[in-house]
């Protein structure tokens, strides 16, 4: 079970008001695989969003999901105007806690300036037609309760309550 | 046989959502009180007072004249069901200062551990799902519902004949 790779989609993609980014309307942004060169940016905007710059982690997660070509594996970038504004990654599971293989998104995020473009619905549209090509008909995500922007993305793109529920507990010394 | 079990919210509370909904399916027109409590099945005297606060808030706005009524003057992106539903029943706050009694034992302690939980799932469903998101949910009702009926025969059609068989 890979929990470690955080099965939670992390930061904002739809909130805020959009201050401009040259070509970050819808038409102008192009979705591709990511590459090494794209690394900093997407540092950069995990870093932005969540105010904790993470390189080993992404370099890491590109080893595993962008330098390999692998139908069930993405890691995808949203270009405009020739910048890295955004990026969605996910793999297909298979029977991961019981569940028939499905695809799960565990990062998507869209830098703030390049927002309400409807860049974050083109990530998930492409990683979604990856994991159609992959074999699956079900996309999956979990994110904190409290996470209300994320979540009222997700649900904009029609996304409702799973039948599981995540437990936790605390372990003691 | 038992319906599925469902969470219930009060009555206001569901003539709202229904109102509001219904304007913001098309924010240009204008509808008659009389014509959501007709849809509805309810009394126009009871859906005009959850109206009033709903005017009241800016969600609507009326309408005076031939053709009057009430029209949707929020923006549905941003407009949750949670936004609506707490101004009609204090719905996921508070609950800290909600004594009953019990709450002081071990027993009523876990129990409300377990409430809170379920609160709090609560809470964070009708928080993030705005009147944009309800509406493309409804049309996915309605297009669901349409190509059931397409699937259904017509009442007294003969079903389709099945292909014979052949034996192998």
């Amino acid at each position: 079970m890979n929990a470690g790779a955080g099965t939670r989609a992390r930061a904002a993609v739809s909130g805020g008001r959009r201050r401009g980014l040259p070509g970050a309307d819808t038409g102008a942004v192009v979705i591709r695989p990511a590459r090494r060169g794209d690394l900093e940016a997407v540092i950069a905007i995990d870093a932005r969003v969540t105010g904790l710059p993470k390189r080993d982690y992404w370099q890491s997660l590109y080893r595993r999901y962008g330098a390999k070509r692998d139908a069930g594996r993405q890691f995808l970038v949203a270009i405009a105007g020739g910048e890295v504004v955004g990026f969605v990654i996910g793999e297909v599971r298979d029977w991961e806690f019981g569940s028939p293989p499905c695809g799960w998104v565990f990062g998507i995020d869209v830098d703030p300036r390049a927002r309400q473009a409807g860049v974050g619905t083109r990530l998930l549209q492409a990683i979604c037609n990856g994991f159609r090509g992959a074999g699956v008909d079900r996309v999956r995500t979990m994110l904190a309760r409290d996470n209300h922007l994320v979540l009222s993305f997700f649900r904009s793109q029609g996304m409702m309550a799973g039948p599981f529920i995540p437990l936790e507990m605390e372990l003691s010394p | 046989m038992r319906g599925r079990p469902r969470m219930k919210l009060q009555m206001n509370t569901r003539l709202a959502l229904y109102s509001v909904l219904e304007f913001a399916s098309d924010p240009t027109r204008h509808i008659a009180a009389g014509e959501i409590a007709q849809r509805y099945g309810v009394s126009s005297h009871h859906l005009a007072k959850v109206l009033t606060e709903l005017a009241r808030a800016g969600v609507v706005e009326s309408v005076r004249g031939v053709g009057g009524g009430y029209r949707f003057a929020a923006n549905a992106r941003r407009l949750t069901l949670m936004d609506v539903i707490q101004m009609f029943e204090d719905f996921g706050t508070g609950d800290a200062a909600r004594r009953e009694d019990g709450d002081d034992t071990p027993v009523g302690t876990a129990l409300a551990a377990v409430l809170a939980e379920i609160d709090e799932i609560a809470k964070a469903t009708f928080s993030t799902i705005t009147l944009a998101t309800m509406l493309r949910l409804i049309e996915r009702q309605r297009a669901d519902a349409a190509r059931g009926a397409a699937r259904r025969p017509a009442a007294g059609a003969s079903p389709p004949a099945r292909p014979a068989r052949r034996r192998p």
